[in-house]
């Protein structure tokens, strides 16, 4: 590319499914080389890695992917979707794959699909730490190979080779299993040659759309990268970037902000500068990339237990006048209870009473003296390793948690169920158990790629 | 002595991938900034105390274009375990507001 132009990247949205504005996406999509953005995350937590299941609806994943799918059509660029279906594990390409398949369906498209798988066996895994491949990341010490294999689900963390690759291949669309937000959005600027920092920065600072504008629920930015410099623009006219905006993006769910590691580099923004080109457009300069062994970080998830809730509200004044001792005494009451009634029947449980209103979210002991709150929500969790027995455990502490006075010889009091039956089964608990690098000898190692002709499959 | 919420213009918590917390602090203006982002209070020392981490973890990060001041911890326990209470991290700023400075 010459020193004076771009490569020019539509980024509709922060993540497929919140909400791409069609009238924005097609009034700039011929001013742009590739339209891309990401479709998961680890934000929401791991039952979504865990259960292969996507955090949005299908009809938002649908209502977002149809206008990319047919302003990629209109334009004859690359359309490049991220970690699909929240988790990027198989099952959640697998059901964006069949989401897009329709959309080319009920349009009429007919689009070369690729699809980047990314997900690892457990015993895969295992054997990459037992071979010493896998590196621990803060604050996590231990690479036993038992964590691996404990995983129901594990996925790598893409860069953008296998994108690169995919569109060489002669792809329209490539739906990638987990990858890295930022390399989505930077693999068509460092295929066509743009500089490497400025292209993996670029990406970094769009990668939640429009969060790095001044409006940052309005739809999605331009990313215009070159050799030494690369431009954000909001595609809403009447949105702005900032110096600001631009910058502090750097220090959005990052926890370093200056260094950010990325498959193969560390891009570095230490020296970057930012600048205003004019009221909504920033310049950024002087990011710099330092090349790093190949290495893919890990996620890992399984299940861990079933929780059954219950939820009372209270407004009872003396109880909310003694709330602390109210709780320590109920939280007795129920475990012996439990133990008397369902003896080894309950197995290891767990019941934290968490007091909505009062101490629920930080879970510590308020500083003496905090004046009583008007009422409160009084959650219920137990946690036990059946749904069957966390039901029957919430089921045995209902009269209690539903009846149980402050102080012992007072009238037994009701507090507010709102819901009958008083139980809700919340379903298994689950947890992340990875936080890993495995070192590969080449970005496509743990990369399947399968391609699908639209109109075959529309024609079969 | 100020508290934190009377010297920041801007608080902030969120989760930086499942196993860290980060907090932004946002001070008016680079004065504001230069006297305070150094405070006992903002040492790791301190953070680790009140969030209850080992303070050899903590990382702080003076940003002083952004008159900002970043200081990331390693949760207790990974996001959305059995346990969990604030799955984003997003109100685990709060408890700073009242620190004196």
């Amino acid at each position: 590319m010459s020193p004076s132009s771009s490569i020019n990247i539509l980024v509709p949205v922060g993540a497929l499914g919140l909400g791409v504005k069609e009238s924005d996406v097609f009034a700039r999509v011929s001013d742009a080389d590739a339209i891309a953005c990401d479709a998961g995350s680890t934000d929401s937590g791991p039952a979504y890695l865990a259960t292969g299941k996507a955090k949005y609806s299908r009809d938002s994943i649908k209502h977002d992917l149809s206008i990319l799918m047919r302003a990629q059509a209109k334009a004859g660029i690359p359309l490049l979707i991220g970690s699909c279906g929240t988790s990027g594990g198989d099952q959640a390409l697998e059901w964006t794959r069949d989401i897009a398949l329709e959309i080319a369906r009920e349009h009429g498209l007919h689009p070369r699909i690729a699809l980047l798988y990314s997900e690892q066996p457990p015993e895969l895994m295992a054997k990459k730490a037992e071979a010493g491949r896998v590196t621990p990341l803060a604050p996590m010490t231990d690479s036993d190979p038992a964590l691996f294999r404990a995983c129901d689900h594990i996925v790598a963390l893409m860069g953008p080779e296998p994108y690169i690759a995919a569109l060489e291949a002669g792809a329209d669309i490539v739906l990638g299993g987990r990858s890295t937000d930022s390399a989505v959005l930077a693999a068509v600027p460092l295929m066509r040659g743009a500089g490497l920092g400025v292209a993996w920065h670029a990406g970094k600072i769009a990668e939640c759309g429009s969060l790095c504008t001044t409006h940052p629920r309005e739809g999605g930015v331009m990313i215009h990268v070159g050799r030494d410099d690369f431009t954000v623009e909001p595609l809403g006219p009447d949105n702005q970037c900032t110096v600001e905006t631009i910058a502090a993006h750097m220090l959005y769910e990052n926890s370093d902000p200056f260094l950010l590691q990325e498959p193969g580099c560390t891009l570095d923004v230490t020296q970057a500068i930012y600048e205003a080109v004019d009221q909504r457009t920033v310049r950024v300069t002087g990011s710099k990339l330092v090349a790093q062994p190949y290495t893919m970080k890990l996620e890992g998830a399984s299940g861990c237990g079933y929780q059954t809730i219950m939820l009372v509200g209270i407004q009872d004044r003396e109880v909310l006048a003694n709330l602390d001792r109210f709780m320590a005494q109920m939280h007795d009451v129920l475990v012996t209870r439990v133990h008397a009634n369902m003896g080894e029947r309950a197995g290891e449980f767990d019941i934290s009473l968490r007091a909505y209103g009062w101490n629920a979210v930080c879970g510590e002991k308020l500083d003496a003296p905090t004046a009583a709150p008007r009422e409160v929500g009084l959650l219920l969790v137990v946690t036990a390793a059946t749904q069957e027995v966390a039901t029957q455990i919430a089921k045995t502490c209902n009269p209690w948690f539903f009846h149980l006075p402050l102080n012992p010889c007072q009238e037994l009091p009701s507090y507010a169920f709102p819901f009958s039956p008083a139980e809700v089964e919340r379903g298994q608990v689950y947890e992340f158990k990875l936080n890993h690098v495995v070192h590969v000898d080449d970005p496509m190692e743990l990369v399947r790629t399968v391609y699908i002709n639209a109109k075959e499959k529309a024609d079969a | 002595m100020p508290k934190v919420s009377e010297v920041c213009r801007h608080v902030r918590s969120k989760n930086a991938g499942p196993f860290w917390i980060t907090l932004d602090l946002w001070f008016p203006d680079r004065a504001a900034f230069d006297r305070y982002s150094s405070s006992q209070a903002f040492q790791p020392a301190a953070i680790g105390a009140l969030y209850g981490i080992d303070p050899t973890q903590i990382k702080c990060f003076p940003v002083p274009d952004l008159c900002v001041l970043k200081i990331s911890y390693p949760r207790v326990r990974a996001q959305g375990g059995v346990m969990e209470r604030d799955m984003h991290g997003g109100q685990q700023y709060v408890r700073l507001l009242d620190v004196m400075l």
